[in-house]
């Protein structure tokens, strides 16, 4: 068992009237990098900035590194953060945003400046020191940040949806650096994000928050393959849910049931109905959207209900696809790709 | 055919406004024309013929102007102690106005700003603007009631073996401070009211207390709008010369020298009244290389 990072413990925060967490508890090891997944309103940026010290809980307990630090302030607590819109000090060069945290720590100048200045070449921005912040680019700004809450080498780096004003390309490229940077310091990374894709691609583990409590914890292929509640089988991946009638028809028995849009395909009805360890189902395209490298068949099912088919543009063009608008098809897929989806009682 | 049809049954005004918009030089020009005329001739041609008259000179007897070329007024402002002594005095008193505003402004705008709830803040905002309403002179009389002999900060200092300052050029620094505070909190208001949240978190989230916060995020981030204040409450302070009469007791400012001249010696006067222009203008000069004039 490793070692634990960040321990929470029946965490609740309630503004006002609204409960904003309602009671999370979780662990998260040394050196993992964790995504807190959810959509806006969830509770996931609250329960960062608890950890982060700009809030403090109605009820529950914070540790870090074993420590509890619930009522101990933002400067007493070995974690930085990158904030969303960086807040970046724009009356300093960036050198001197970078140093702040060591010059608040009465770090000498002279290695301060040093340290500064391979924080910065870490995050490719050499050269960059004497620049104010307002001259750089959104991506530079990210990287910024990136390197004044990095310089001082905390336990535990906490992002608040540090990408979400990039442009797609730039996000891309900043997923595959963090992750990249991150492997490099073994630094635990708490990184908040509505992105169910990024959270995917960089976690080495993800909460997924709904409502101020979080649904599941588990590695990105348990969250997209298993989902553990209809919330996550929607919010992760494309909502293909089976239910009541239709479940019992297609899958043959009751509950609800989720099927990843990649695992089905889609087949000329005329096609073999039954073939060992499928399940199929008969319907009509009701829309087909071309995504350039795949398409997007929705199909309603005559046992009743909508799927939706994701099929790879192998020899297919936009007008091959088009076509498909309204004709009867067969969907079939793996039995092992069926999943129940556990409903709470 | 149709569209002059169209033309035609266009009315006056509408096609008017068409031709403007076709034509945004005739636009531009009957726009600026006015504003720039009383630019030109009233405000730049009236510092102009200051500034030329500053150099005539007057016949010492019936005190009628000469236009003789000269600058004997100008060497006379550089030579005579007096006039020496005011100028230094006027700039003095301006900025320790400017000083004892930023002062008590800063507090004040920190609280209006930050620490007093949102709903009463714009409350607070109108009483800080509320005595700019009032009426110059009367505030000022009401100084010289608290400062006279026997007055309010007399009785008030009483008890601890103090009296008031009495009328002077302390007594002009603090009416002064009390006339133009107004025009310091407000810019600082703005800029402690704009200062994202997130910048002090991110300094304490890096391990900086309050205290540092305040060193090295709030005051550089506020420093421009001390600035632009100080442009308003050291201008006012120069300028003025009616305070300075009511509770200045026997101290002069650069103000009563101009007036007491401009009888007797209106090229002179217009020397004097030169020079807070010029401080002005440096001062100016100084302020924008701080980033003031931009959140003016």
């Amino acid at each position: 068992m490793e070692a634990t990072a960040i321990r929470l413990q029946g965490l609740r925060k309630v503004f006002g009237e609204t409960t904003a967490v309602a009671g999370v508890d979780l662990d998260i090891a040394d050196g993992e990098f964790f995504s807190m997944l959810g959509p806006s309103g969830s509770g996931k940026t609250t329960v960062l900035r608890m950890i982060a010290g700009f809030e403090s809980p109605t009820a529950g307990r914070i540790e870090l590194a074993g420590q509890e630090v619930t009522g101990l302030a933002p400067f007493e607590r070995d974690v930085h953060t990158v904030f969303q819109d960086y807040a970046l000090f724009p009356h300093m060069t960036v050198e001197q945003n970078v140093a702040y945290g060591l010059k608040v720590r009465k770090v000498p100048k002279a290695k301060r400046l040093q340290q500064a200045r391979e924080a910065l070449a870490d995050v490719r921005l050499e050269g960059f020191g004497a620049r104010r912040p307002s001259q750089l680019s959104g991506g530079q700004r990210q990287r910024v940040a990136l390197a004044r809450a990095l310089v001082g080498r905390p336990r535990v780096l906490l992002l608040d949806e540090p990408l979400g004003a990039l442009d797609l390309k730039l996000r891309e490229q900043m997923q595959v650096e963090l992750k990249a940077i991150q492997r490099e310091v073994g630094i635990t990374f708490v990184f908040v994000t509505h992105d169910q894709e990024e959270a995917l691609t960089m976690s080495d583990r993800i909460a997924v928050f709904n409502q101020g409590r979080i649904e599941q914890v588990g590695t990105p292929a348990e969250i997209y393959e298993r989902p553990a509640t209809p919330f996550v089988a929607g919010f992760v991946g494309t909502s293909n849910l089976l239910e009541g009638d239709s479940a019992q028809q297609v899958v043959g028995a009751s509950g609800t049931y989720s099927i990843r849009p990649e695992k089905i395909r889609v087949l000329k009805e005329s096609a073999e109905a039954d073939e060992p360890e499928h399940s199929t189902a008969t319907g009509t395209v009701v829309e087909v959207v071309y995504l350039g490298d795949a398409t997007r068949f929705l199909v309603d099912l005559d046992a009743g209900g909508r799927l939706t088919a994701l099929q790879q543009n192998l020899e297919t063009s936009s007008e091959d696809v088009a076509a498909y608008r309204g004709t009867r098809v067969r969907l079939r897929w793996h039995h092992r790709h069926t999943f129940k989806v556990p409903t709470p009682r | 055919m149709t569209s002059t049809a169209q033309a035609a049954g266009r009315s006056p005004v509408r096609r008017l406004a068409g031709t403007l918009h076709r034509r945004p030089r005739l636009r531009l020009s009957l726009l600026l024309t006015a504003p720039l005329l009383w630019l030109a001739v009233l405000y730049l041609g009236s510092l102009a013929v200051l500034f030329v008259s500053a150099f005539w000179t007057t016949n010492s007897f019936t005190s009628e102007v000469v236009k003789v070329w000269s600058t004997d007024n100008f060497h006379a402002l550089f030579t005579t102690p007096v006039f020496r002594q005011v100028i230094l005095r006027s700039i003095g008193v301006a900025l320790a106005v400017t000083a004892l505003s930023a002062v008590i402004a800063f507090p004040v705008a920190f609280y209006t700003a930050r620490i007093a709830k949102p709903k009463w803040r714009p409350l607070l905002v109108v009483a800080i603007l509320t005595p700019l309403w009032a009426s110059y002179l009367v505030k000022v009389y009401a100084w010289r009631l608290i400062l006279s002999q026997g007055g309010f900060a007399d009785w008030m200092l009483k008890p601890f073996g103090l009296s008031g300052p009495g009328f002077g050029l302390f007594a002009t620094i603090i009416a002064l401070t009390y006339l133009w505070l107004p025009y310091m909190i407000l810019p600082i208001h703005t800029a402690l009211e704009q200062l994202p949240a997130n910048l002090l978190d991110a300094s304490a989230d890096l391990g900086a207390r309050a205290g540092r916060t305040f060193r090295s995020v709030v005051v550089p981030m506020v420093l421009p709008s001390v600035a632009a204040g100080s442009v308003f409450t050291f201008s006012l302070s120069l300028g003025d010369y009616i305070t300075v009469q009511i509770v200045g007791g026997k101290t002069q400012l650069i103000g009563n020298l101009v007036y007491s001249n401009i009888e007797l010696n209106l090229p002179m006067a217009a020397a004097l009244g030169t020079v807070p222009v010029v401080v002005i203008v440096l001062y100016l000069l100084a302020m924008r290389r701080t980033g003031a004039l931009s959140s003016l």
